[in-house]
């Protein structure tokens, strides 16, 4: 293989659900190089580095980095500009 | 309204036990697991896996789950297929070493995104390269079980008919299943009697087994990174809208 192959954003659910209460790969996310704005399951995700590291499916620019190490967790988002999070909706007491 | 999904835990780690083991092909097995508070899960979703070795090394590899959940008399059970890996650090384990009775922890449902719900109403086309026919199957089977009369096609590529996961499942519910049509691919050695020649997939099986733009299918396609997408470009270029292509690809770890 050439170049190296990447995987879905889908997989970013496990890793994210520990940091996260909601799956963040059903949310909608903005690329901040180019604007570009869908779904986060639709990340070019690299696991080839000592971490996570999901690449816009337009532009290939990085969106979202995230490390784990045994004792703690570092997670990069300046690549996103909003993400937008399906929730329950909201009912009046 | 809010889409139902089944109550999610916390991504916590369970610990399952392997039930059962059955051989689907030279190079990829079904594994089922026991894993007693197992909150339910949804067609197309996968789970985490990891391992612990005994220097406390750990290695965590993603399987998508291959059906409904069914009841034992332990407590739920889910079924995930695995395909070896050559030189992988968890496939070739959990064919060759895992042993039933031992455990395993499991992290999931998870991921809501490449998911199919009963309640759609939508034509389904599924596009399976190898081992990517795992969370599709999940699809067919779920469909069934919920008595839907959505129509499917599943168009499904492998290197040889021997490596057909499910082969005897699928040719009974290609039959039983109303509204269920399956098609293969062989990229390396068809079958006696299969008219043309091994090749890739292309754009005439994709436009002469799945759905016109027009009917607005949902379209999933699962296997690896290359595979995922010639099979999504195709699709994109003959019509169909890139959000209703869902995709799901697998890497060269295992």
């Amino acid at each position: 293989m050439t170049e190296l192959s990447y995987l879905d954003g889908n997989m970013l659910d496990g890793p994210l659900r520990e940091l996260f209460a909601v799956d963040l790969s059903t949310a909608t996310g903005r690329c901040d190089h180019c604007g570009t704005v869908g779904p986060m399951a639709g990340l070019q995700v690299y696991a080839h580095a000592p971490g996570l590291v999901g690449r816009c499916p337009t532009c290939v620019e990085v969106m979202l980095r995230l490390v784990r190490a045994p004792d703690r967790a570092w997670l990069d988002l300046r690549g996103t500009t909003f993400l937008q999070v399906p929730m329950p909706v909201q009912t009046p007491r | 309204m809010v889409a139902q999904t089944p109550a999610r835990a916390p991504a916590r780690w369970r610990v399952g036990r392997l039930v059962e083991r059955r051989v689907e092909t030279p190079n990829a097995q079904t594994l089922v697991l026991e894993l007693p508070d197992w909150p339910g899960h949804l067609p197309g979703q996968h789970v985490d896996v990891r391992l612990t070795a005994p220097d406390g090394y750990q290695a965590a590899r993603s399987y998508s789950v291959a059906g409904p959940a069914v009841d034992g008399p332990g407590g739920p059970r889910i079924e995930l297929t695995v395909q070896r890996v050559p030189d992988g650090e968890v496939s070739p384990y959990l064919i060759d070493v895992y042993r039933e009775g031992d455990p395993v922890e499991v992290r999931g449902p998870l991921g809501g995104w490449f998911v199919w719900r009963p309640q759609e109403t939508a034509p389904v086309l599924l596009v399976a390269g190898g081992s990517g026919v795992v969370p599709l199957m999940a699809m067919i089977r779920a469909r069934r079980a919920a008595g839907s009369r959505v129509p499917f096609r599943l168009l499904y590529s492998v290197r040889t008919p021997a490596d057909v996961i499910y082969a005897d499942e699928l040719r009974r519910r290609a039959r039983d299943d109303l509204g269920l049509d399956v098609a293969y691919v062989y990229t390396r050695e068809a079958p006696d009697g299969w008219r043309g020649e091994p090749h890739r997939i292309g754009l005439a099986d994709v436009n002469n087994h799945g759905w016109p733009p027009d009917l607005e299918p949902l379209c999933y396609v699962c296997g690896p990174t290359g595979f995922v997408e010639t099979a999504a470009d195709l699709l994109v270029g003959l019509g169909h809208q890139t959000r209703r292509v869902k995709t799901e690809r697998f890497g060269p770890t295992g």
